[in-house]
């Protein structure tokens, strides 16, 4: 760890990860930070009631169905991880 | 931080060298007697981000740290010795034992014993235990037995001391007699020191001896086929004994041990208990010879513990315990300074010669035949056991080999070993090939090694070996761990340090290793449980925590099972150990868990020590957990409650206070659950005398409070009756206590003000109102609470009118309770409820108290002056002559203190003169403290400035007399005074004369003053500091920035950093109050100076100026970014560090005014420095780009970061990754709308389709 570190959030990189679960580290590939951003974009469609609503117009559903739709992507939001390498 | 701290060297050093190049060729000169001539070699080079990281001078600031309530000369305090150098001085550092801040009662611990390991039913599951093992059974038994022999002893003695008595009438009484008298009288206090009076005066009438002092020795001797042996009663002396007294347990000490077995005779006739040993034996140094076996030889045996002179051990008490409680502190320090004597001493080897003279002309002769080395004679015969050990004695083998000078090393880099580890840690010294042991040497061995570390090692090595005996616990195991961890623990030396290191250990191998503690928990306990009454807070902590984990690890029914012999011990102190233990198993494990066994053991039949102890147990829970008893009142309050009414009068008295203890915790809910115990303790209090009655009372003063206003009117009464009989009581417990619970009783709604001044009134201040009250301090600050509560009910002027004349008494602390108490009663309730007459007696009453005054602690009277004074207001108005002439008379008198006083008096009171309209008083005050200014004691000097400071805040800059322009320079000489309370004082009355009545004054004296200032700067004090950089504000507020930022920007060229960065904090309040354009050119033109102080003083002026003018800075950030620019790409790790900075306050100021362009050019030469390493410079640069994402908005600063995120070297990606991570954190929906948009792979879906959607 690097001297600088030490006095700020970053000393601690578990414990941030563990309480912002989309903060990231150098090891992160593509996959898990697209996953990450895939469940912020969701959640922030869900959070933004204009943009739930835009988006439930444009693809002619209700307001409620699009948020049960959007909560459900987050759950894989880009499928199945890729097969690691290393292991 | 040290690892970049060579880098930072590096370029200071480079800078230096350059510096000095230029500073031949530059021509500019400071005045030098300004600011000295100019080493710029010692200047600071480097100024650390954060205010608080300031650090002048280590000693001067350590020093002053501590002291900094205490005034004096700066050169004094550095003179102050702290205690750490002392004890570096005198060479013997004191080391702090624990045991010499015991007393006698705690110093109990070391008479427990570690008990033997103990059966497991768990991991044995159904099968019959080994006979072997010691189980429940087998310890209850021993613990009966030795209740009964306790009986038996007891009845005994007091067959004797009848026989005695019998014997007293005969006129010929032998001096055996007398003293067994003396013994026998103590005999009521305690079992301990029953078992050794008989064992004194008779020794065969204890048979059971060596049954009730199990010795340490048995927790390793316990080996299979040996309980039998030790649990019947060998009579003293037999045979069979020998070999189960373990001399084995000192490490290596084998010689003594067979040297033991040898005489079997011996040990019973003349073991002392290690009770004796303690008491009686070891407080004499003299006896030292014969008491401490270990180095009682010749330095040789000392240092080699493997040859352990035998003399010593087969005389002493064989048992560890003994050979530890027989080490007194002053024992040690001797033999430490004859070890160092006797090896200055020591005769010159062979060697050592042969190096000293020169091979040639010297011939080595042969000692005559007769010749017998007789070396320090006296302190071989002092070494040598002298009675009875003749045939055991051996000369010890001397080691010509040995070195003396240095301890003989441990091998494998172990850290130092104390003399008093030897007998613990010894046999690492032998220098055994490892391979040669048994597998369970080993693990002893390696073991033994990783608690030295722990125990005396450097940090490292400590960090590494606790580590290590985390990690591997459960391969070690719990025995050989436990076996070598809690004899040390009993070392009677123990420091504080060691015993937390040590009990750190068991709390690291517990967690690991979980059920398999069992066997080891009571020893465990015997070792942890004086833990909890330590006096240091921190210990008892520890202790909570260890028995909390160990309760978890080894369940309820073990910890139960484990204690539930000692709770009716016969030893006092084991039983309140017990009690705060179960306590904490509570707290552990839940109380309902402990209810049934807590019930049962409340209930028993057998003894009152359990009942009590169940008792003290509940009281304890209360206390540890507070109001988290209440779900479990009700059940505790029953559990009990009948110990109110049992036939022990000790039973009695802890079931009363084990209530109030609930019902402290339960306030202010709970009380249906005391309905119950009612009616017991109200009877009980008509019943009891003494200490029975005093803790009934205190039950009854902590249940009331929780009543509802009517049941506790009607039981105030009811105990009113008793509390005003214990009015006259002169036991000063029961004093303290019926104090309290008059407070208790009177606080409460129900009770009215009428019945408490008819009925309670008199008889308290007859009985209580006393002289002799007001000398102890605990009785004192008990009744003035106990007055302002009853005040708080009947009004201020029933107390006020009954205590008034006593501030006339002759006894000074008398005056002074009174005093405080009029002083709280009146604030509290102010004084609209005194008449003229009370008033008059009032004010003169505390004119004569403080007059009368002589003690040092002066604040009483002045705070009971200043609340009388200001709560009567405009009804002083008459008395105020009388005052301002007693003050005016005592300003003038000899004593320092009397003056001090008289000034502090004055600011106490001038708000009220104010409204008092008594301005021509107040400024006839005024001119008699200007003519004092002269004063040369500076505390008063600094009481008179504050005095004419509340006078000058009260009736204004034009009233004032004398004038200000008059006041002023005779203020300017004071600056200089280094007191730190004249400092405060007067920068204080400067600073608001410049900022009120600056126009008074002619800017010529102005810029005196400011010169005066810089010199204030110093100060230690950051309340002077502040004022003094706050009056550079209002003095260039009045007199405009020109000249003052002249003198200012000079003062960057100074050398003391602290110096410095006031300055430039002054720099950025001149531009804020007189607008930064006034300020920008001048300071922006300072930055071409070539010298690095300046510079960065310059960019930290910036920093703090735009901190300071906040949005006001969009008008000026155009004009300084180039100097930024220049700043952010200098060399110096320094400049950049202070431009990021500046820049984050610049672009926090900014934020949403338009100035994006200027912020994105900043930024560009901000980003390069994220990959630096020096703390403080990498957070300021993250500081910049978190200021930037406010102003920019977090998209800008992702776009930046993108570049890195997945660069192929590790160390640049874990650096952008830092950034996106706070960038994240920050502004993590911000971000949503930038993320860049990823391509889709085989499997999986990347892009981010809804965005796509579009209407």
């Amino acid at each position: 760890m690097q001297a600088s570190d030490r006095f700020n959030i970053n000393s601690q990189l578990e414990h941030l990860q563990a309480k912002y679960v989309g903060t990231g580290h150098a090891d992160m590939n593509r996959f898990e930070w697209a996953v990450n951003i895939q469940r912020d974009s969701y959640a922030s469609y869900i959070g933004h009631y204009p943009l739930l609503s835009y988006f439930s117009i444009a693809e002619n559903e209700s307001i409620g169905r699009q948020r049960y739709t959007f909560m459900q992507k987050m759950l894989l939001p880009c499928g199945l991880p890729p097969e690691r390498e290393e292991d | 931080m040290d690892s970049t701290d060579p880098e930072i060297a590096k370029t200071q050093e480079e800078r230096k060298k350059m510096e000095q190049q230029l500073a031949s060729l530059t021509s500019l000169t400071f005045d030098t007697d300004l600011y000295g001539a100019s080493d710029k070699g010692s200047y600071h080079t480097s100024i650390p981000a954060n205010e608080d990281e300031e650090n002048p001078d280590a000693m001067e600031n350590e020093a002053v740290r501590k002291i900094s309530s205490i005034t004096g000369h700066k050169s004094v305090l550095k003179d102050i010795p702290s205690a750490d150098n002392d004890a570096a001085d005198s060479g013997f550092r004191k080391p702090q034992r624990i045991i010499d801040r015991e007393d006698d009662y705690r110093r109990r611990r070391l008479n427990q014993i570690l008990s033997p390991d103990r059966n497991d039913p768990f991991t044995a599951g159904e099968k019959t235990p080994d006979p072997s093992v010691r189980t429940y059974a087998d310890v209850m038994r021993e613990e009966a037995l030795k209740r009964e022999k306790e009986e038996t002893l007891r009845a005994i003695s007091k067959k004797k001391k009848e026989e005695e008595e019998a014997a007293k009438a005969a006129p010929e009484k032998s001096q055996q007699q007398k003293r067994r008298n003396r013994w026998d009288q103590s005999q009521d206090e305690g079992g301990a020191k029953k078992v050794k009076t008989s064992d004194w005066d008779a020794p065969d009438t204890t048979p059971g001896r060596w049954d009730a002092t199990p010795t340490p020795g048995r927790v390793i001797d316990a080996t299979p086929g040996r309980r039998n042996r030790w649990d019947e009663t060998p009579t003293p002396g037999r045979l069979v004994d020998s070999d189960a007294t373990p001399g084995g347990v000192t490490p290596g000490a084998t010689p003594g041990a067979t040297a033991w077995d040898a005489t079997p005779k011996l040990s019973g006739m003349a073991t002392p208990t290690p009770k004796r040993q303690r008491s009686r034996w070891d407080e004499t140094p003299a006896t030292m010879g014969s008491a401490t076996p270990l180095p009682g030889a010749t330095p040789a045996a000392a240092y080699t513990p493997g040859v352990t002179p035998v003399g010593g051990i087969e005389l002493a008490t064989p048992t560890p315990g003994a050979l530890q409680g027989s080490f007194t502190p002053e024992q040690y320090n001797l033999l430490r300074w004859e070890r160092d004597i006797e090896e200055r001493n020591r005769p010159l080897t062979d060697e050592e010669l042969d190096a000293m003279f020169p091979q040639e002309g010297y011939k080595v002769l042969d000692p005559p035949a007769s010749y017998v080395p007789i070396r320090t004679p006296a302190r071989k015969l002092l070494a040598t056991p002298t009675p009875l050990g003749t045939p055991l004695y051996q000369i010890p083998e001397e080691n010509r080999g040995q070195q003396f000078d240095v301890p003989k090393e441990a091998p494998g880099g172990l850290p130092f070993m104390k003399p008093e580890d030897y007998q613990y840690f010894g046999a690492l010294l032998n220098e055994e090939n490892e391979e040669e042991l048994s597998p369970d040497e080993q693990k002893e061995r390696k073991i033994m090694k990783l608690l030295l570390k722990v125990k005396n090692g450097t940090p490292p090595q400590r960090k590494t070996a606790l580590r290590q005996l985390t990690d591997k616990a459960r391969e070690f195991g719990a025995g050989p761990l436990f076996n070598r961890i809690l004899p040390l623990l009993m070392q009677p030396t123990l420091e504080d340090q060691e015993r937390h290191l040590l009990v750190k250990v068991i709390d690291r191998v517990l967690y690991k290793l979980d059920e398999l503690v069992r066997p080891y928990v009571h020893k465990i306990l015997v070792v942890i449980e004086p833990l909890l009454i330590d006096e240091d807070y921190y210990a008892r902590v520890e202790g909570r925590e260890i028995i909390s984990n160990l309760s978890k690890a080894a369940g309820l029914a073990t910890m139960i099972a484990a204690m539930r012999p000692d709770i009716d011990n016969i030893d006092e102190y084991v039983r309140n150990t017990t009690a705060r233990a179960f306590s904490v198993v509570a707290s552990a494990l839940g109380i309902p868990a402990l209810l049934p066994f807590l019930k049962a053991v409340c209930q028993s039949k057998k003894s009152w020590q359990a009942r009590h102890t169940g008792i003290k147990i509940v009281q304890q829970i209360a206390i540890l957990i507070g109001c988290a008893v209440l779900p479990h009142l009700r059940s505790l309050v029953e559990i009990i409650e009948h110990g109110l009414n049992d036939e022990n009068q000790k039973v009695r008295t802890i079931t009363a206070l084990s209530l109030a203890a609930l019902a402290e915790a339960a306030a202010p809910y709970g009380i249906e659950s005391f309905d119950s115990v009612l009616k017991p303790l109200w009877k009980g209090i008509r019943q009891h005398r003494g200490k029975v009655l005093a803790a009934f009372l205190k039950a009854i003063g902590f249940i009331i409070p929780l009543m509802e206003a009517l049941y506790a009117s009607y039981y105030t009464k009811e105990v009113m009756l008793i509390l005003i009989r214990e009015f006259q009581s002169p036991d000063e417990e029961m004093k303290k206590i019926v104090l309290k619970v008059v407070k208790q009783c009177v606080s409460t709604e129900g009770v009215e003000a009428e019945y408490i001044r008819n009925d309670i009134l008199p008889e308290f201040f007859r009985n209580f109102w006393v002289r002799r009250m007001a000398l102890d301090r605990r009785n004192y600050k008990q009744l003035v609470e106990t007055t302002v509560e009853i005040a708080n009910k009947v009004g201020v002027a029933d107390i006020v009118g009954r205590i008034v004349e006593d501030l006339k008494d002759e006894s000074e602390p008398y005056r002074r309770m009174v005093m405080e108490t009029i002083e709280k009663v009146v604030t509290n309730l102010g004084s609209s409820d005194i008449d003229a007459r009370l008033e008059e007696l009032l004010i003169d009453g505390i004119l004569y108290a403080f007059q009368e005054q002589t003690s040092d602690d002066a604040n009483v009277m002045l705070n009971g002056f200043g609340a009388v004074v200001n709560s009567l207001g405009q009804r002083v108005k008459p008395y105020l002559p009388q005052i301002c002439g007693t003050i005016k008379w005592r300003l003038n008198n000899k004593s320092a203190k009397v003056r001090q006083q008289a000034a502090d008096l004055i600011s106490r009171i001038a708000v009220v003169m104010k409204q008092c309209h008594e301005e021509q008083l107040m400024g006839h005050l005024g001119v008699v403290l200007y003519e004092y200014l002269g004063e040369e004691y500076p505390e008063v000097l600094g009481s008179i400035l504050g005095a004419l400071k509340s006078i000058v805040n009260v009736i204004g800059m034009t009233k004032m007399t004398p004038p200000i322009k008059d006041l002023l320079p005779r203020l300017t000489p004071i600056l200089k005074n280094r007191h730190e309370k004249v400092q405060e004082n007067c920068i204080d009355l400067v600073g608001r004369i410049a900022d009120r009545g600056a126009e008074f004054v002619p800017a010529r004296e102005w810029m005196r003053i400011c010169f005066e200032l810089l010199e204030m700067l110093k100060a230690h004090k950051k309340g002077i500091r502040r004022a003094t950089v706050n009056t550079f504000g209002y003095i260039a507020k009045a007199i405009g920035p020109q000249d003052v930022l002249a003198t200012l920007l000079n003062n960057l060229k100074v050398q003391e950093r602290q110096n410095r960065v006031c300055t430039t904090v002054a720099i950025a309040i001149v531009a804020e109050t007189c607008s930064p354009f006034t300020v920008l050119p001048a300071l922006m033109n300072e930055y071409r100076v070539p010298e690095l102080n300046v510079q960065n003083g310059v960019l930290k002026s910036l920093s703090f100026l735009f901190e300071y003018i906040g949005e006001m800075g969009k008008d000026y950030i155009y004009a300084v970014t180039p100097l930024l620019e220049d700043a952010l790409m200098d060399r110096d790790l320094v400049h950049r560090q202070t431009a990021a900075s500046a820049v984050k306050h610049m672009a926090l100021g900014v934020a949403g005014l338009g100035c994006e362009d200027a912020l994105v050019h900043l930024l560009n030469y901000v980003w390069p420095n994220i990959f630096e390493t020096s703390p403080h410079v990498i957070n300021a640069v993250m500081e910049a780009i978190e200021g930037m994402r406010v102003a920019l908005g977090a998209a800008v600063v992702l776009n930046y970061c993108l570049q890195g995120l997945f660069h192929p070297a590790r160390k640049v990606r874990e650096v952008y990754w830092k950034i996106y991570n706070s960038l994240y954190i920050g502004a993590q929906d911000a971000l949503v709308a930038a993320y860049p948009s990823l391509e889709d792979e085989q499997n999986n879906v990347y892009s981010r389709a809804e965005l796509m959607m579009f209407i």
